[in-house]
């Protein structure tokens, strides 16, 4: 049992051989690795590097506070399955305190937590699902007694790093919807007004692609930083392009083929569900693309439109079946612009021979006025004669 | 018969300087809307440059695939032409990111024939090969009267006639509104098929009266932009943009039967400027001034046939 | 009187040749133009539907025929006997002027097999200033065929139908003085409905006014012209009194045209638009220019009775006449940004052809039947 437990420095023999006692092939392990990589943009040849960050002789804490959360952002991750993640997570990083997987409860566990802050003050990653009630001081969420807004800021002052995973940690989600009646707050605003200034990340979803969270963690871990961000906290790797830019019904979209009610012809046929409500047009998230559950499933690659669950503003906020604002980016360069050069103008060709004709009609015209000329002067000359 | 030449300088330059700025003077009768004048009214912001529009349009006018861009990619007019009687235009201006903004901004716009109250092209073509219709005001054209001249391409203040030069046995393109759908209880392809209801279709007044209601509205407010048929019940909730208060096409070239609405002046989304009268009432006022009736040169003719006689006529010439 | 006598001579000369080249050139080419389409010979678009075939052939190309229109009206309407033996070259020129415009029409228009649409009661739009341009050039060229058959009876020595035909031909006279005011004029009406297409240095209602004193002015011009050319060609003498004296009917009508050309400016205000200095500015400046130097030239009397300075003057205001008409159908015209146009090689070539065919016609015809006069100066 207290197997699980682990603190990290006193495991022995922390390394691949262990990971590869526990039926994990260390190809199975570097493939793993070398797919984060290309996740994240990096080279492939990173995989290695990401392996052996993974696998430090001290596994690096992470700490995991949940708030006004519904545990569906640790349910995403026991989803993805290859390696299963549990063995990864308890491998690849040492859980110091996570609600639902740890074993302990009660005061055990909240003192545990203490001890697990203390020891690696400003180098542990806190993660932080669940929106964080404001209001009446937040006592709508309390953990051992205190506030998870205290909570959250006594953490997050000695984290390395700040991970919001999920919607409600990220902007609000499903408890800050209209009329928000505990005030829930996402973290990285409430650390923000507390003048905390440790960086966050944010993985909004609900619940976000596991991958994403995933490969934030190991970049993190491999580098030392933080991926590129947005200008909301999101990494770009993940979340920046819409999904309608990557969405496999685009072509759909791009013809007016719709599937206008669920069941009918169009839907059957995987037409555009930008009528049913599809709110891809002003969602950014990677779906499409990194997929679900790792057999390649996403909402609308189903039939069901997009919510825009990753989008504040759009996720519980506009109604499911109204059609999406789209969202836009500067039109690409081959949209024709209003005034595009048309028609034919000069060629070599055309210019010689125009120039050549009036060449040769000037100068009959000059000789033809020198002939006219020299008439002129004789006839003055007969003229005069005969007077 | 002696004219006295200082006094025929004078009358000539005073019917010189009289038409010159008598334009008014001229013209003929403006014409109006016919009694149900459908149209479309297009609105550049909520469109989304999807181009749908343009795709059905080509689907249900069985026009070909034009592969004019740059990039070649497969059906991407520049422009309108023989290929393509309607298309989305791109303007775009500094850093182009703000929608339907004229500075640092993009907007979208839509072309395709105005079906103009007064058309040019109908007074133009010499074998009434466009004809406006009494009732719909839809200006079509006939192949089988059509000779080629192109003449409705000058007089197009829109250049909106296209001519299939690249063809031995060439017409004139342009777009009919789909006139062709409407017996089977259709109307146009590019209304229909247009997700956001950016070009709705229907009578010219609804649509008027619809454009004026949108001018009015705050920007920022939300209200239900009717999608594909100006009367339809299918609408798209969304937030007002801020418009250029003016309705392209209601008055400008005496008015037309496609209506604009954009949040870009529209001599920038490249509509021409034109004043509220129709060039045609100009020309055929003109020309009736001069013919009406044939009198005038009836009366040249005869004074004509007067003197040719007394100096040829009858005579025997060496001619 | 003078009697008219054809001229003889050999047929086939270097001139002619050369012409004879160009003429197959053209005709090649015309065989691709009905084989691919418009497109294949010519560099016109949508944004230029109109190019050299119109601007030139048809509209300048009128303009230059209009020798035999200003000839009858000065010999049998203002009844100026004087100058009677200009008018038989004059006519063959118009002649032959107008049925190669009518030719290149034919040419031009993409449906050609339909042009007979023009004249049936079902399709003829009244309102149409193009509707009336082409009845009345084609009444006209009839017309014109018509006038010249005296002189085809003699060459035929068809006495009693040359009889016959002079007793009718004044009614003819009228028609040939009639039409082209019509359609002079109404060539500048084309114009009207292009409205903002074309620059405010020609756009205006005084336009079938301005085309209709520069194409009167224009066939004097020709008159003149072809009188010096064809004498020095076919080596005979230059008939200068007489063309000095038609001279001094071409300075009044300048006179009013400049006058209504730069009144018209000054009364809708563009005069401003000259000193932009852009191609529409400079051009409309060497039009101006060319008309002014006839003006000044045959101000003198003593000018008037140098052939080489009827000749300048002449030559002067047919470029004149042909750029104002170049400017008002082509360079004047702007469809909007981003078209443009210059005509292609073949286009060039089938224009020159044409040009060629005519100077061919010419030849043959005065060589062959009664068109030139014999000169006796006095």
């Amino acid at each position: 049992m207290n197997d699980f437990i682990d603190n990290g420095s006193e495991v022995a023999g922390d390394s691949l051989d262990r990971i590869i006692s526990q039926g994990v092939s260390r190809r199975d392990f570097l493939k793993f690795c070398s797919g984060v990589a290309v996740m994240l943009g990096l080279p492939a040849g990173m995989g290695e590097q990401i392996a052996e960050a993974a696998t430090a002789a001290k596994r690096p804490p992470v700490l995991w506070l949940s708030a006004q959360e519904c545990t569906g952002c640790t349910e995403t991750l026991l989803r993805s399955s290859h390696p299963t993640l549990e063995k990864l997570i308890l491998e690849l990083i040492s859980l110091e305190y996570h609600e639902t997987l740890l074993v302990g409860s009660g005061k055990q566990a909240e003192e545990w937590r203490v001890k697990a802050m203390n020891e690696n003050k400003g180098k542990f990653i806190l993660v932080v699902d669940g929106s964080i009630p404001v209001k009446d001081n937040g006592i709508y969420c309390k953990i051992g007694g205190k506030t998870v807004l205290s909570l959250l800021e006594e953490m997050a002052s000695q984290a390395a790093a700040v991970i919001a995973i999920g919607s409600c940690a990220s902007w609000g989600g499903v408890p800050s919807a209209d009329p928000n009646p505990t005030g829930a707050t996402p973290a990285f605003e409430v650390l923000k007004q507390k003048g905390i200034k440790t960086p966050v990340v944010n993985i909004p979803g609900c619940p976000p692609n596991p991958y994403n969270f995933l490969s934030t963690v190991l970049y993190f871990l491999t580098l030392k930083k933080l991926p590129e961000l947005d200008d909301q906290g999101r990494p770009k790797f993940a979340y920046g392009r819409l999904i309608h830019e990557n969405c496999e019904r685009r072509p759909h979209f791009d013809a007016g083929r719709f599937a206008v009610q669920f069941g009918d012809e169009g839907h059957r046929k995987g037409y555009c569900l930008y009528k049913l409500g599809c709110k891809g047009p002003e969602t950014f998230a990677n779906c499409p693309i990194q997929q679900f559950n790792d057999v390649g499933v996403w909402p609308v690659g189903i039939g069901h439109p997009c919510f825009g669950c990753t989008e504040k503003g759009v996720g519980f906020t506009a109604p499911l079946h109204s059609p999406a604002r789209p969202k836009y980016i500067t039109p690409p360069s081959f949209f024709p612009g209003v005034d595009e050069k048309r028609g034919h103008g000069v060629t070599i060709a055309a210019a010689a021979v125009a120039a050549g004709v009036a060449g040769a009609a000037l100068g009959a015209g000059l000789a033809t006025s020198k002939n006219l000329d020299k008439k002129d002067e004789e006839q003055e000359k007969s003229g005069s004669r005969e007077k | 018969m002696d004219i006295k030449r200082r006094d025929f300088l004078k009358i000539a330059a005073g019917g010189g300087m009289l038409l010159a700025a008598g334009e008014p003077a001229f013209a003929r009768e403006p014409k109006q809307l016919p009694p149900e004048a459908v149209g479309i009214l297009y609105d550049a912001t909520v469109c989304i440059g999807c181009k749908v529009c343009q795709v059905a349009c080509k689907e249900n006018n069985e026009m070909p695939a034009e592969h004019t861009a740059r990039e070649g990619i497969w059906d991407d007019p520049i422009d309108l032409s023989s290929k393509t009687l309607n298309i989305i235009k791109t303007y775009k201006n500094g850093t182009g990111e703000a929608k339907d903004t004229e500075i640092n901004g993009f907007s979208f716009i839509k072309r395709h024939c105005m079906h103009c109250v007064d058309p040019s092209c109908v007074s133009a073509c010499p074998v009434s090969a466009l004809k406006k219709d009494p009732r719909d005001g839809v200006v079509s054209y006939n192949k089988d009267a059509c000779i080629g001249c192109r003449y409705c391409q000058i007089a197009c203040p829109y250049n909106i006639p296209k001519f299939e030069f690249d063809k031995p046995f060439p017409r004139i393109r342009k777009c009919q509104l789909c006139n062709h759908r409407y017996k089977d209880g259709k109307f146009s392809a590019c209304c229909e098929f247009c997700p956001t209801g950016a070009s709705i279709f229907g009578k010219v007044t609804d649509l008027l009266e619809e454009a004026k209601k949108r001018l009015a509205l705050k920007t920022g407010d939300y209200y239900n932009y009717p999608v594909a048929h100006v009367k339809s019940a299918n609408k798209s909730y969304r937030p007002v943009s801020k418009y250029i208060n003016y309705v392209f096409g209601e008055k400008d070239g005496g008015g037309a039967q496609y209506l604009l609405l954009a949040g870009v002046p529209f001599e920038k989304l490249g509509l021409p400027q034109l004043s509220g009268s129709a060039d045609a009432a100009f020309s055929e006022g003109l020309q009736h001034t001069l013919y009406k009736g044939m009198i005038a040169p009836g009366v040249v003719l005869a004074g004509l046939l007067f003197a040719a006689y007394r100096s040829a006529g009858g005579h025997k010439d060496d001619e | 009187m003078s009697e008219s006598k054809a001229l003889g001579g050999k047929i086939i000369t270097k001139p002619f040749l050369v012409c004879a080249v160009f003429a197959a050139v053209a005709g090649v080419l015309l065989i691709k133009r009905f084989i691919l389409g418009i497109g294949a010979v010519t560099n016109l678009s949508d944004g230029y539907p109109w190019g050299i075939w119109i601007a030139y052939d048809v509209v300048v190309g009128t303009a230059f025929a209009c020798g035999g229109y200003s000839m009858a009206l000065l010999v049998y309407i203002f009844n100026k006997g004087e100058y009677h033996p200009l008018v038989k070259p004059a006519l063959l020129a118009s002649m032959f002027g107008y049925t190669l415009a009518g030719v290149s029409i034919f040419f031009d228009v993409g449906r050609y097999w339909q042009a007979y649409n023009l004249f049936l009661p079902g399709f003829s739009n009244i309102n149409s200033i193009m509707f009336e341009v082409a009845f009345c050039i084609t009444l006209y060229i009839f017309v014109l065929w018509t006038e010249f058959s005296p002189t085809l009876a003699v060459w035929l020595e068809a006495r009693g139908l040359k009889k016959s035909l002079d007793r009718i031909m004044f009614f003819f006279i009228a028609l040939g003085v009639l039409l082209p005011t019509m359609h002079q004029s109404s060539l500048g009406t084309l114009m009207i409905i292009s409205g903002i297409k074309l620059s405010p240095l020609w756009q205006t209602g005084a336009l079938p006014l301005l085309f209709l004193i520069s194409a009167v002015s224009m066939g004097f011009a020709m008159v003149i012209f072809e009188s010096i050319v064809s004498s020095i060609g076919l080596g005979r003498e230059i008939e200068t009194p007489l063309l000095s004296k038609l001279a001094g009917v071409i300075s009044p009508l300048l006179g009013l045209y400049l006058l209504v050309r730069v009144g018209d400016l000054a009364v809708r205000g563009k005069i401003g638009l000259i000193f932009a200095f852009d191609l529409k500015a400079v051009m409309f400046l060497i039009e101006n220019i060319l008309y002014i130097i006839p003006v000044v030239i045959l101000a003198s009397p003593a000018n008037r009775k140098k052939s080489k300075q009827l000749f300048i003057a002449a030559v002067s205001l047919l470029f004149a006449g042909a750029l104002y008409r170049f400017n008002a159908f082509l360079i004047g015209f702007d469809p909007g940004a981003g078209w443009q146009y210059f005509p292609s090689f073949s286009e060039l070539m089938i224009t020159f052809g044409l040009i060629a065919t005519e100077i061919m016609g010419y030849l043959v015809f005065v060589k062959k039947m009664p068109v030139l006069h014999n000169i006796k100066h006095a």
